[in-house]
């Protein structure tokens, strides 16, 4: 049986994310797949996500693979990373296009005119570097991660969540933004663990030890 | 409703700390060997390059570039085998360039574990790759190099910048201002930006064109070439308005390590790593 599930819906690279997770859980079982069975037998599923929202919903459906993404967001331990995120939510203005509406909210572009940080510098989009990323809430997946520890970001979109009670954490550029959301077995963050170094790391190794249910 | 209001009642009570400025250190291969040139030729031998990836994420480097210097096809698999390698132990972003021509060769590159692909030539040539690659993969992991090398202008007889390719032997005509606007529109992510003239001088990096470039375009610009000191990297940022600054020989033959050169900043008030 696979431990971990990495659903691959033919959005680019997912390599980076089974090694950093090989290299955290050695014994355990990991698979890139797209076979919805797979998914649904797997113990965890992890939801990386690159590129346009439009292509990552539309590659979604296409392969089958929406339903047991849905269904593994209800009730297995679910990381997303990035679109993984994004896709969690009602809508994306990013093609105008309906995510998955598994939270509320609604998936924004950085606007070009807030774009200025505190010493009238320009700031650049895509959001794209090392930022701080400060924890709000305690959680198995902060586990041994500093409150501010820096996680590699790469995104023009940011999601917008109406509901601050699933917030985990939060980025400045310039203006704050949900980078972290946690609800029950959901876990899903907007900058790429599996490309941050030590920081990225741990919090991949606590998603494989994970068990919701019995704390938060 | 944005900004959410619950968010700036946390911040109120954490003050402002922002994207950190990227040291990127450059490992240009050759026969599955790292070197270093001066002004694109003369080449000397700096080692192994999945050694050299180690020890460079152990000092804290924020990304890494390869780059495929001689990019023939049989150096090809050389180079795809350096990306897997070191993408199984090393866990922060990866750029590689050189000699990408086509989509399969992006596909190819991150499907070895490359982050981001870079494009220089190719991307002159044919300007509709970077669409291509951007629309397929996501804007996020296409970079674009620039070589640029100042020119005079003879229409307005002050100094411009053209853009080179080919590995700097070939002029294209293009202004590099212009271009960078063209592959910003094109979909490019971010733009490697290297000075001809300053590449392996160590006289510092090409303020002007740096400057000139970033405040012309949204995309973060790596600025590259130059880099003999400290201070150089230190200027980059703020003279040059760069959002991460590249350099090999300083790193490669232990003149300073990154964290050294990440306190420097640091001290110098720019928000880094550490």
């Amino acid at each position: 049986m696979t431990d971990i599930a990495i659903v691959d819906y033919g959005m680019g690279n997912l390599r980076s994310v089974s090694k950093a997770l090989e290299h955290v859980a050695p014994t355990a079982s990991i698979v890139v797949t797209s076979d919805p069975a797979i998914v649904q037998k797997a113990s965890r599923v992890v939801v990386p996500g690159q590129g346009a929202m439009p292509n990552c919903m539309r590659e979604l459906t296409s392969h089958g693979l929406k339903d047991v993404v849905l269904e593994a967001a209800r009730n297995k331990p679910f990381l997303g990373i990035c679109l993984g995120l994004q896709m969690l939510f009602d809508e994306s203005e990013e093609g105008n296009v309906k995510g998955l509406g598994i939270l509320p909210g609604k998936v924004r572009h950085f606007s070009h005119d807030a774009m200025i940080d505190s010493d009238r510098n320009k700031l650049k989009v895509p959001h794209m570097g090392w930022n701080q990323v400060h924890q709000t809430i305690q959680h198995s997946l902060w586990k041994g991660i500093d409150s501010d520890a820096r996680f590699y970001f790469v995104h023009s979109y940011y999601v917008e969540a109406i509901n601050p009670e699933i917030t985990a954490a939060y980025t400045l550029y310039p203006t704050p933004f949900t980078c972290a959301i946690a609800k029950d077995n959901i876990f899903a963050v907007q900058f790429h663990p599996e490309k941050s170094q030590l920081a990225g790391l741990t919090l991949l190794s606590n998603f494989t030890k994970w068990e919701p249910h019995s704390s938060r | 409703m944005f900004p959410p209001s619950f968010l700036f009642d946390i911040v109120k009570v954490s003050g402002f700390m922002g994207l950190a400025k990227r040291i990127i250190p450059c490992l240009d291969v050759n026969n599955g060997r790292v070197v270093k040139g001066v002004n694109f030729v003369s080449l000397r031998d700096a080692g192994n390059p999945v050694e050299i990836a180690h020890r460079y994420d152990e000092q804290g480097a924020d990304e890494l570039v390869f780059l495929d210097i001689t990019a023939s096809s049989d150096n090809r698999d050389l180079i795809l085998h350096i990306v897997e390698e070191v993408a199984a132990q090393v866990f922060i972003p990866l750029t590689v360039g050189g000699g990408v021509r086509k989509v399969d060769d992006v596909r190819r590159l991150l499907n070895a574990g490359a982050d981001k692909v870079s494009v220089n030539t190719s991307a002159v040539l044919n300007p509709q790759l970077v669409e291509d690659a951007a629309s397929h993969y996501g804007s996020q992991c296409i970079v674009v190099a620039i070589d640029a090398k100042q020119v005079m202008d003879d229409k307005h007889n002050s100094p411009r910048w053209e853009v080179f390719t080919h590995g700097g032997r070939n002029a294209t005509g293009l202004d590099a201002i212009e271009w960078a606007k063209k592959i910003q529109a094109l979909g490019a992510g971010e733009i490697l930006l290297t000075s001809m003239d300053r590449d392996g001088t160590r006289h510092g990096f090409d303020l002007a064109l740096t400057r000139a470039i970033s405040d012309a375009v949204d995309l973060p610009v790596i600025a590259s070439g130059g880099v003999g000191s400290l201070d150089h990297l230190v200027e980059g940022i703020l003279q040059g308005h760069a959002d991460a600054v590249l350099a090999a020989s300083i790193f490669h033959y232990g003149q300073h390590t990154i964290q050294e050169a990440k306190r420097y900043l640091a001290k110098h008030g720019i928000e880094v790593r550490l």
